[in-house]
Parts: C-alpha cells; sequence; structure tokens
C-alpha cells in the first residue's frame, strides 16, 4: 500500500501513530457531513455522510475526542482560531482536511457553530459541505506555509 | 379565544382544500375554535406573523428559525418521512453538465422560498458561485422556474425535489438535472405560538401524533398529502436551525 507512517501530535501534548496515504475521497455530492461535540470537544452525534467519509463505525466515534480526524497536513493555528472563534459564542468556517480511518483524505467547507440552549453554550456543531477546488488549492498553499511557521 | 392558524405558502396548491378539511378536523377533536388563512406569499404571512397575528402554522424551516428564536413559538409535530431537499438544474441543451461547469456570472432561476434559495446557494459553492458573483429572476412557481430554464433566460433553476419530480414529463425531459441534495434534517415543522397554553400544545401533539391511527384521521391526512405526524422535540427543531445557519455562512473567496 502506498503512504507513510506518522507520529500525529496533539496538542493536550498526547500523540498517536497514523497511516497518511496521498488519495482523496470525493465529496459526496448533494449531502452534508453533521456532527456534534459538547463543549469539549468530544463527539455527541454524527450522521450517516460522517460515518461513510470518516470509515469509522459509529461506536468508534461517538465518545471520542474530534481530534480522531485530525491530519497532519492541517496546521494547529487554524483549530487554535476555531475553538477561540466558537468558545466566544461566534461562527467559524474554514477549509479542513481530514483524515480517514484508512488513511486517505477528504477536504471539507466546515461551519462550526455553538448551539446556544437558555442563554449558555451546550456544545457545538459541525456541518460541512463541497468546498469549491479553487479554494481547496489556496487552503494547501496556506496551510503549508502556516506549518513551516509553526514547525521551523 | 379562537386560534389563528395559517399554512406555509410554499405548499402544493393542490392540497390547499385537505388544510381547510385539517383546520375542521382539528378543531373538532380538540374542542378550540380554530381558524384557518392561507397567505399567497412569505412577505404577506410574514407581515401577519411580525404583528403576532398566528397561533399555529405550518412552517417552512427556514421562517420555523425566526419563529423559534425570536418569537417563542414551540414544535407540535412534524409530517412523517418529510424532509425539504432540492434539485438543480440546467437544460439538456445547455453546456453544463456539472455543478462545477457554472461559471461566475451565472443566472439562477427560482421562487421566494426561502429554505429552497439557503440549500441551493449552497450547493453552488463548488463551483465558488455566491450571492455576489450571480444574478437571480424569482418567479411564482416552480413550472416557471422551468420555463426560464428552457427559454434560456437562466443557466441553472432551483426546485424543491417534490416541485420538481412533479414537472410535467415532456418539461422534465427537457431539464437535465445537476445536483439532488441529501439533507434529511430540514423540514417543514408545525408550530404554536406564545399565544397557545401549554395544556392545548400538549392536547394538540398527541391529537396529531395518534392522527393517522383511526380512518377519519387517514383521510385528512390524505387530502393534504401527508402520511401522519411525528415527534419532532424543541430540541430536534433547535438543531435544524443550528444547522440552516451554517448554510447562511457566506464564504467569500479569502
Ligand atoms: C464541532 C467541532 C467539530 C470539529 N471537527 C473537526 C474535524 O472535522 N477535523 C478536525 O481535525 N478537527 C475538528 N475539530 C477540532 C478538534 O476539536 C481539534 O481541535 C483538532 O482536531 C486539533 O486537535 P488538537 O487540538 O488536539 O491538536 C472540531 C471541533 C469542534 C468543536
Amino acid at each position: 500500500m502506498d503512504g507513510y507512517q506518522t507520529r500525529i501530535r496533539y496538542f493536550d501534548g498526547h500523540s498517536r501513530d497514523a497511516l497518511i496515504r496521498e488519495h482523496e475521497v470525493p465529496f459526496p455530492d448533494g449531502r452534508l457531513i453533521v456532527s456534534r461535540t459538547d463543549t469539549c470537544g468530544i463527539i455527541t452525534h454524527c450522521n450517516q455522510a460522517f460515518v461513510e467519509m470518516s470509515g469509522y463505525p459509529e461506536r468508534e466515534l461517538i465518545g471520542q475526542p474530534h481530534s480522531i480526524l485530525r491530519h497532519p497536513d492541517m496546521p494547529r493555528a487554524a483549530f487554535q482560531d476555531l475553538w477561540e472563534t466558537v468558545q466566544a459564542g461566534r461562527k467559524w468556517h474554514g477549509h479542513v482536511k481530514n483524515l480517514r480511518k484508512d488513511g486517505s483524505c477528504y477536504w471539507v467547507l466546515a461551519t462550526v457553530i455553538p448551539n446556544v440552549r437558555h442563554g449558555r453554550i451546550a456544545g457545538y456543531t459541525s456541518v460541512r459541505r463541497k468546498p469549491a477546488r479553487s479554494r481547496i488549492h489556496e487552503s494547501i498553499a496556506l496551510y503549508a506555509r502556516l506549518r513551516e511557521a509553526e514547525n521551523p | 379565544m379562537t386560534l389563528q392558524m395559517t399554512v406555509s405558502p410554499d405548499f402544493p396548491p393542490a392540497y390547499i382544500a385537505g388544510w381547510y378539511i385539517f383546520n375542521t378536523w382539528l378543531q373538532r377533536q380538540s374542542g378550540l375554535p380554530i381558524h384557518l388563512t392561507l397567505y399567497d406569499s412569505f412577505a404577506a404571512q410574514r407581515a401577519v406573523l411580525a404583528q403576532g397575528g398566528i397561533d399555529l402554522i405550518y412552517a417552512n424551516p427556514y421562517d420555523a428559525a425566526f419563529l423559534v428564536r425570536e418569537c417563542g413559538f414551540v414544535t407540535l409535530a412534524a409530517p412523517c418521512n418529510r424532509a425539504d431537499e432540492v434539485v438543480l438544474a440546467g437544460t439538456q441543451t445547455g453546456p453544463v453538465n456539472t455543478i462545477e461547469d457554472l461559471a461566475a456570472g451565472t443566472v439562477i432561476a427560482r421562487t421566494d422560498d426561502p429554505d429552497v434559495n439557503l440549500m441551493g446557494m449552497m450547493l453552488l459553492e463548488p463551483a465558488a458561485l455566491h450571492a455576489g458573483n450571480t444574478t437571480a429572476i424569482t418567479v411564482d412557481s416552480y413550472p416557471l422556474v422551468a420555463k426560464q430554464l428552457l427559454q434560456g433566460h437562466a443557466g441553472i433553476g432551483f426546485f424543491l425535489e417534490e416541485a420538481f419530480d412533479s414537472l410535467s414529463a415532456l418539461v422534465r425531459g427537457q431539464l437535465r438535472e445537476l445536483v439532488r441534495s441529501r439533507i434529511s434534517v430540514i423540514r417543514h415543522v408545525l408550530l404554536a405560538g406564545p399565544g397557545v397554553r401549554a395544556q392545548q400544545v400538549e392536547h394538540l401533539t398527541t391529537l396529531l401524533l395518534a392522527m393517522d391511527q383511526d380512518d377519519r384521521g387517514q383521510a385528512v391526512l390524505e387530502s393534504m398529502n401527508l402520511s401522519g405526524w411525528e415527534a419532532h422535540s424543541q430540541e430536534d427543531t433547535e438543531f435544524m436551525i443550528d444547522l440552516m445557519d451554517t448554510l447562511d455562512t457566506q464564504v467569500l473567496p479569502g
């Protein structure tokens, strides 16, 4: 099989080994990939498109941190911005490259919003849609620069 | 106090009589006086909603967002197995085979149906299209959307799935379906306004959920082209609103 083995390091210091492959799985037309988390980013719900695209069965997703999909090509700054924005009660959107269980990837245009219930943030919802190819190319270049700045 | 009921104007005209029959059924079953008024546009209906003149509404999901978040409406039920989905289509003779073939300057034919337009614009994003680089022609019905396409006035049309599937075979045969949404959670909901007492909300919900269980109720549902009502919790509605809120984000080139 093509690809390489790498160690993904998370914000909280833990890490895991993962297989990374070049193959990109296309976003399914007409669908939305939806998940919800608690206030700490632990997955509480996901839809069928999420299960199909991530390659994990639902039981391996619920209760896991959302960083289970983290791709090593994503810069830390993107997620830092995501968390700062939604914790302040605002909507965040951005292009995200996600890692599938089999090591291949998929690009999404994600919008994350805080679920405000009775005036308080009860959790977060992320809805992903199909991005424009041109915007993916812009993101690849931008994220490469950001990663370089993070790991000089 | 008579409860004022209304129905989202995007309901297929063929079933309007069914809503009057439903009004009579609900009134008899609940013992509450209920009066049905239909409006022929979203604008006319919103003007009455803004004055607090509506107690019960079969609401378009887009309007439901405003009614639940800003006006204190609560959810009674949702129609069974019926999500709002959209079809985006061009013409068989046109140059467009996939959404990605569309270019800046594309003219969109559509109705004023707010949730269809929201989903439609979202489905144009893979072509990097947005409100700023497209123009829209708004017409009164889905057959007129098809007409705009066939007359060459527009490059893409937004249809409610049901309306697309019920176009005549002759018209459909000349259209090219480019994408069909499978979102599942965006749906019309039956809501009660703040003037309806909690006890009445509970009573009405109980009646609706059991409506498909007797012959009379089933006949009424059939006349509205519905198969029944199912529970849709307030949290289900809140989730649907959150989801539509994410689709409302215009993502412009950075
Ligand atoms: C609702 C929600 C959805 C998220 N979706 C993703 C996702 O699809 N992919 C991803 O890598 N991170 C996602 N995140 C961010 C992760 O929580 C995490 O910050 C990120 O994967 C980076 O991991 P780290 O912070 O542990 O380094 C999401 C966060 C929230 C609140």
